[in-house]
């Protein structure tokens, strides 16, 4: 006779879960609402998705006011970990996929948005992030990550060009490799320690002095591939420049941002306590991935006759520029992580945005591609404004003063420094002057060549609705006015980052 | 009004240059001219307003901008400062208001008012971010200048300009982040603050290190040799304007930037790397100069006169003692006025022929007789003759270095020569002789246009060159406070002896009256 199990149900602390369980309730109503009522216009999901990100946002509110007062939370049998780093993980999942979802009010009539299904995929993906970032638990992570990733390659495919079913099937190959490298490394931790808690690994792994190292690098050599490929770093980077291609500008923009954070999240989780063991091999291991990652794709970018594609580049480059944090480990660093990604977030969305608002429905037929350079000579002279914007969005990308990245990379530089990488601050610096290059590229042909294609400025906006032009608007406001916003928001991610032992 | 004033003169170019999208085409100019106009009002109050006597800094605002990481939004001027701001204000109304024949005029004037603001910013700025800030801005404008108004390599020129400087000065920005790091470690707070950095002494070995950091953003910003390679094509194929607003302002952000964080942040590796440094200059100064002479076009000469001379300036800063200083900061303010004056009357030319090889010219003191005077003038005043204004700084600068090291100085003043020896040789080929290119026949004379661009600098090259104090004086003032600090915070025996100490005699003075009064 099994003795009956109770579990009061204070101890379970539902509040934890509260932030994920929004959009998965979000995703069920569109599809019921889809069953009722078929044929409803995308306007309605925009909005309803909107509407639950917006609850999301507010329970993490209240989820950090919490944290703020108490600390750290548990939850449901310490599954669930909220702290500071879930928390500005989630703000920066939630607060990107609100900017994100808008841009599928597109002038044009865009095949993917007409499903409602495209909506719930999405909402049942952010919360898949959401699990993937506020947890200690090695399973917990790899079911989050899981979820989301294959929501994410549906929603890759759906953009129904030939090239977005390539790119799908890459990413989906990919992605199944890196999932099956994270669940062999995490099985070689629990053969080792007999726990699936991070936590508790690392104290284990301490408490023997590190004494099966062979097996710990095996295991960590694993999880170390798993999250290379996912955070795209150099060689594991392969598929990231053509699933960019494939996938709608919107939505390359929107990869390049949130499931890095999330694997950034899990990552700064994973490799915080080895770091600090001082593994010489493991240091050595991101030391290079950091350069090579940061400046290899730098080359590569230098030589892409596509926007999209440098901007693909571009974004390897700053994610190895980030990763720079994980190796270097100190609260400060940790901290420049969020801030860079938050500005980061604003401008490349941004970018990408504008390549989305001028994408047509066909190719002219002297477009070699989608985005060609050729396509933006001389858009002073024909859209000024729209010019001024996309000038902008990549001197701040390079980071020019005082626009939003500098803000970010002039932290991350000094954590490197304060820590005493100063060769690494070097090489940060000087891959930010290399990269200045290929945005300059752009630049140039914006404002210093003659327009080829003759025709007018609405070229730049075939695809502008009031929904594009606010985000863009946002992006740009955030880009140039965030000087005002970095002191706050650099006391907020300190203390957060600090409050969670990080 | 007044306290505020640094950041109305920054701030109102950027303001009207925001409101001049609204502006009607032909309209463009005559707002221009109205907007800078009132700036160098602005600047002019800002010279009244100054107080000669005092040698710290004037007129400072302090504003939070990132308090938990020490950036505040910190300005001030003082005696090393504020005539270049004057100068940089000056030189935008001469510009807009001799602008020829522009295609794109409006947003010319845009790009010219935005550079005003970012010029004004750098000199004002006393926090090393805010500095940073303005320094990495007035790439952008500049970059724009040439690479839209700019000749047939305008875009390989002007991506070369952006790309060099911008390398550069991300070096220098882990500099600061490392002075940043060791005031952090000194005070327990981060500051970028420079007057807060110049209370902090650091150990000499630290100190080479940041000096190099610093001087690779600097060095290429000048342009010393051999980071020089840039300029000539910037000069080359950037308009008039652009060449301009260069050669009078953009490039003294370098050579300031050596006065302002170089000497005083690290007097002993100054002291240091004092004759390296000095070696470059006089390379650059006499190879520049070798270089200038065997060019055929003529703006080519302009620009390559103009590095040789900022060879003479920096060369100055390393003397390391008040003639020194303060005759470099006087020569950037003659060459400032010298070549700003020089490639206007490039253009002035240029504009008539549309070429700029000497080959094609010869005889035009027959054909432009004003034109040729008021060249004659600046020619004059850009090889150093008494009572022109480059006379002084050059002096004053090699009479500091000559306390420092008689033989480089001989060999800059050979330097020199060889200045005076192209410039005549240029101006020989250009204006002297027989017309003999019908072309030239019936080039018309200066008009009035270009008058107003050009009288007002001869008077100040004049004028200057024979009544410096209004403007020495003050220089002096400050560069005294800095030459005595940097004597203070030395610490090796080296740079004791290199940087003089200003308070000995004083003190001794003093000593001897209480020794009196006792008896």
């Amino acid at each position: 006779m099994l003795a009956p199990v109770n579990i009061p149900l204070e101890s379970l602390n539902v509040m934890t879960l509260t932030p994920m369980l929004i959009p998965i309730i979000g995703a069920l109503l569109i599809l019921v609402i889809d069953v009722v009522k078929g044929g409803l216009h995308k306007s309605l999901y925009v909005v309803l998705s909107l509407l639950f990100l917006a609850m999301d946002f507010f329970a993490l509110l209240n989820g950090a006011g919490v944290f703020a007062q108490n600390g750290t939370m548990l939850g449901m049998f310490d599954v669930m970990l909220i702290d500071g780093l879930a928390l500005l993980g989630q703000f920066v999942i939630v607060g990107a996929s609100m900017l994100f979802i808008p841009l599928s009010l597109t002038h044009k009539r865009f095949h993917e948005f007409s499903y409602p299904e495209f909506f719930a995929l999405f909402l049942f993906m952010i919360a898949g992030f959401q699990f993937m970032v506020a947890t200690d638990n090695i399973i917990l992570v790899f079911v989050g990550l899981e979820t989301s990733s294959l929501a994410l390659y549906t929603l890759i495919a759906m953009h129904n060009r030939d090239k977005s079913f390539e790119a799908a099937v890459k990413y989906f190959t990919m992605g199944a490799l890196a999932a099956g490298f994270f669940s062999f490394g995490a099985m070689i931790l629990y053969a080792l320690t007999g726990s699936v808690e991070i936590n508790k690994i690392a104290l284990v792994l301490a408490s023997n002095g590190y004494a099966d190292i062979g097996y710990v690098l095996v295991g960590v050599a694993f999880m170390l591939a798993a999250f290379a490929f996912k955070l795209s770093l150099i060689p594991f980077h392969t598929w990231a420049p053509d699933v960019y291609e494939g996938a709608s500008a919107a939505m390359a923009g929107y990869m390049s941002i949130v499931p890095k954070i999330a694997g950034f999240v899990v990552a700064m989780r994973f490799f915080e306590f080895l770091v600090h063991s001082h593994i010489v091999w493991l240091q050595i291991v991101l030391y290079a991935f950091v350069v090579i990652t940061m400046t290899a794709s730098n080359m590569w970018a230098l030589v892409q006759t596509d926007v999209k594609r440098m901007l693909a580049y571009s974004s390897i480059s700053h994610a190895g520029f980030v990763m720079a944090a994980v190796l270097i480990g100190t609260t400060q660093a940790n901290s420049a992580l969020f801030l860079y990604w938050i500005l980061f977030s604003f401008t490349n969305l941004g970018s990408f945005s504008m390549l989305w608002m001028s994408r047509q429905k066909h190719l002219p037929d002297h477009q070699s591609s989608d985005h060609s350079y050729d396509k933006f000579a001389g858009m002073i002279k024909t859209a000024p404004v729209a010019a001024l914007i996309m000038g902008l969005f990549m001197l701040s990308l390079a980071g020019v003063p005082p626009f939003a990245l500098f803000w970010g990379k002039l932290y991350m530089i000094s954590s490197a420094v304060t820590s005493g990488y100063t060769i690494l601050a070097l090489i940060m610096a000087l891959n930010s002057a290399i990269a200045g290059y290929y945005y300059l590229k752009l630049i140039v042909y914006m404002f210093m060549k003659e327009p080829v294609s003759g025709g007018n400025g609405d070229l730049y906006v075939t695809n502008a609705t009031l929904a594009l032009k606010t985000i863009i608007g946002i992006a740009a406001i955030g880009t140039i006015f965030a000087f005002v916003a970095i002191n706050p928001l650099l006391e907020f991610i300190t203390s957060f980052v600090y409050n969670s032992g990080y | 009004m007044l306290d505020h004033i640094l950041s109305i003169l920054i701030f109102f170019p950027a303001l009207a240059a925001v409101f001049g999208f609204m502006i009607q085409k032909e309209s463009m100019r005559a707002y221009g001219i109205a907007v800078s106009l009132v700036e160098f009002v602005i600047a002019l109050v800002l010279w009244y307003a100054f107080d000669n006597s005092v040698s710290g800094m004037q007129f400072m605002e302090n504003i939070p901008l990132i308090p938990s990481f020490g950036i505040n939004y910190t300005l001030g001027v003082d005696g090393i400062s504020v005539f270049i701001i004057i100068l940089s204000a000056f030189f935008t109304l001469l510009g807009i208001g001799s602008l020829t024949d522009t295609p794109n005029v409006k947003y010319m004037i845009i790009t010219l008012l935005f550079l005003q603001m970012t010029m004004a910013g750098v000199f004002a700025a006393l926090d090393a971010i805010v500095f940073y800030t303005f320094w990495e801005l007035s790439l952008v404008p500049m970059l724009y200048i040439i690479g839209a108004w700019g000749g047939p390599l305008r875009i390989y020129a002007s991506i070369k300009f952006f790309l060099y400087t911008f390398a550069g000065s991300l070096v220098m920005l882990v500099g600061m982040l490392f002075m940043a790091y060791f005031y952090y470690q000194a005070a327990g707070v981060w500051s970028f603050n420079l007057l807060d950095w110049y209370r902090l002494v650091l150990p000499e070995n630290l100190q080479l290190w940041l000096f190099v950091a610093f001087f690779i953003g600097f060095a290429i910003k000048v342009p010393m040799f051999p980071f020089h390679t840039w300029l000539p094509y910037a000069h080359g194929q950037a308009p008039t304007i652009g060449s301009v607003i260069l050669a009078a302002i953009l490039l003294k952000m370098g050579t300031y930037a050596f006065v302002r964080f170089s000497l005083p942040l690290f007097p002993d590796a100054s002291a240091y790397f004092m004759v390296p440094i000095a070696i470059l200059a006089i390379i650059m100064v006499i190879y520049t100069a070798m270089v200038a002479y065997a060019q055929k076009d003529i703006k080519q000469v302009v620009a390559y006169s103009s590095i040789s001379h900022m060879g003479i300036i920096i060369l100055g800063t390393f003397a390391l003692n008040v003639e020194g200083i303060s005759g470099s900061i006087f020569l950037m303010l003659g060459h400032g006025v010298v070549a700003g004056a020089l490639f206007l009357l490039v253009g002035v030319i240029y504009d008539r022929r549309h070429t700029k090889l000497m080959s094609e010219f010869g005889g035009l003191a027959h054909v432009m007789p004003r034109y040729a005077t008021i060249f004659g003038i600046m020619m004059m005043a850009s090889v150093g003759m008494p009572l022109t204004i480059n006379f002084v700084g050059e002096f004053l600068s090699l009479l500091g270095f000559y306390q420092q090291s008689h033989i480089l100085t001989l060999l800059a003043g050979v330097g020199i020569i060889v200045g005076a020896i192209y410039m005549l040789a240029a101006y020989k080929k250009a204006f002297f002789g027989e017309v003999t290119n019908e072309k030239n026949k019936n080039l018309p004379d200066i008009n009035k246009k270009e008058l107003f661009g050009l009288i007002p600098l001869v008077i100040v090259a004049i004028w200057l060159g024979i009544y410096p104090k209004p403007v020495l004086e003050p220089i002096n003032n400050s560069v005294k406070s800095i030459v005595q600090l940097m004597h203070n915070k030395a610490v090796t025996e080296l740079a004791k002896e290199r940087i003089p100490d200003l308070t000995k005699p004083k003190l001794m003075e003093v000593k001897e009256t209480i020794i009196e009064e006792v008896n």
